[in-house]
């Protein structure tokens, strides 16, 4: 039971009280970009945890079994993490870009460029790091972690898109419009995700 | 006559990316290190020298095999080139500035999904002639730093009172009138920081507005 409760805190760390987007920075560039309707905004989220929580297990995976096995230690493969991690991510996106268009013609559509943006997405990477630098030794702590990552990410920019979809009607100065006010928004988010800080630990 | 057309095209792809088309104040790329490093001026500072290596570099190798490059696989080669110098970049703060190899944390390898990088390789690098692509990766590059640093010592000076750690305001703590604002250092700070200077610029340059912001927004 002990095992169980600590996957859920580490679920729950990761989707509220370290969510990648609105405190680590992490994945801005589609955060700000595809936040603009509520329906795109949730199928990017989908697309994200999916690709995340294959990638952030591969390359766990990799990293542990190979990278960083002491019978390999002779050949100094962890120099070549950067370069695994990334054409680990960049073949999880294109699976799922393969999956979509065949089985989600429409969603495939309105995603436009954004789907193989995925691969620059930090938040992806950026998980596949922290899985490195908060060192997960447990297999199914790293998968719940990633999978948490991406939930963390889909609840925020569905939170981004809502606000946005009403801020069309409000009155906002012009020099503001556009980035800046969507910065400021994001800005009050954090804010209000500080609030968790205190939850856990 | 041919030079002539050059030289021009080389003094202005090099001011270009300082303000015109300034990566973060007008493109709006690169913003998870823009929002990350810029609580204080000297992790900016390390971030803006790293990102400036790996823009030159990657600039040119991806110019000098452009022509090598199939148009399938060419995202793919742009980010495994990218990957090598971050590692090399990442390698090297680590052995000579630890401390700030700690403080940057993941963000040095996260410079592998800069969209300016991949950005300029996409859009001029992989184009151009070496000449031409290594002055646009060098005023990207300043255009990026100096955004960087700006952003920075915004949010430090109103974060401590000082910036480059040199105090300038007197704190409280110290028997002043100035009560930093600890919002500042923190990811709030960054976001309304950056937003309202975004409002500054298109009040100083109304006209563009809206060109500017169609690159990023949508």
């Amino acid at each position: 039971m002990d095992y169980v409760n600590t996957l859920i805190m580490a679920f729950i760390s990761v989707v509220l009280v370290n969510n990648l987007v609105l405190t680590k920075f992490l994945g801005i560039c589609p955060y700000l970009g595809v936040s603009g309707r509520l329906d795109m905004a949730f199928g990017m989220g989908m697309a994200v945890t999916f690709v995340v929580t294959l990638s952030g297990t591969l390359t766990w995976l990799i990293d542990h079994l190979i990278l960083m096995n002491p019978a390999l230690s002779a050949y100094g493969l962890e120099v070549t993490r950067y370069v695994c991690f990334i054409l680990v991510i960049a073949g999880a996106v294109q699976l799922v870009e393969m999956y979509l268009r065949k089985f989600f013609p429409v969603l495939y559509e309105s995603f436009g460029i954004f789907l193989p943006l995925i691969t620059t997405n930090c938040a992806i990477l950026g998980l596949c790091l922290f899985l490195n630098l908060w060192e997960i030794q447990d297999f199914v702590t790293a998968v719940v972690l990633s999978f948490g990552a991406g939930i963390g990410f889909t609840v925020a920019i569905c939170i981004m898109a809502g606000i946005r979809e009403n801020l069309k009607t409000a009155d906002v100065p012009n020099c503001l419009k556009g980035a800046p006010i969507t910065l400021i928004t994001a800005g009050l988010l954090a804010l209000a995700f500080m609030g968790f800080a205190g939850m856990i630990k | 006559m041919a030079g002539d057309v050059k030289e021009i095209n080389l003094g202005r792809t090099f001011t270009a990316g300082i303000w015109d088309q300034n990566p973060v104040f007008r493109l709006l790329l690169g913003m998870c290190p823009t929002l990350a490093v810029t609580a204080s001026v000297k992790p900016a500072l390390t971030m803006g020298l790293c990102v400036t290596f790996v823009l030159i570099c990657s600039n040119i190798v991806v110019s000098l095999m452009r022509n090598l490059l199939k148009p399938h696989l060419r995202i793919l080669m742009f980010t495994l080139t990218i990957a090598t110098f971050v590692t090399i970049a990442d390698m090297f703060v680590r052995a000579y500035a630890p401390q700030m190899s700690k403080e940057l944390g993941p963000y040095v390898p996260l410079i592998i999904v800069n969209c300016i990088i991949i950005g300029r390789a996409e859009a001029c690098a992989s184009k151009n002639n070496l000449i031409v692509s290594i002055t646009d990766g060098l005023g990207m590059s300043i255009g990026f730093t100096f955004a960087l640093c700006i952003l920075a010592s915004v949010r430090e000076l109103l974060a401590t009172g000082a910036i480059f750690e040199y105090p300038i305001l007197n704190t409280a703590g110290e028997g002043g009138w100035f009560t930093p604002w600890a919002a500042m250092s923190m990811p709030v700070g960054a976001f309304i920081t950056l937003g309202l200077l975004l409002g500054l610029i298109n009040v100083t340059k109304k006209n563009r507005t809206s060109k500017a912001g169609c690159h990023g927004l949508r």
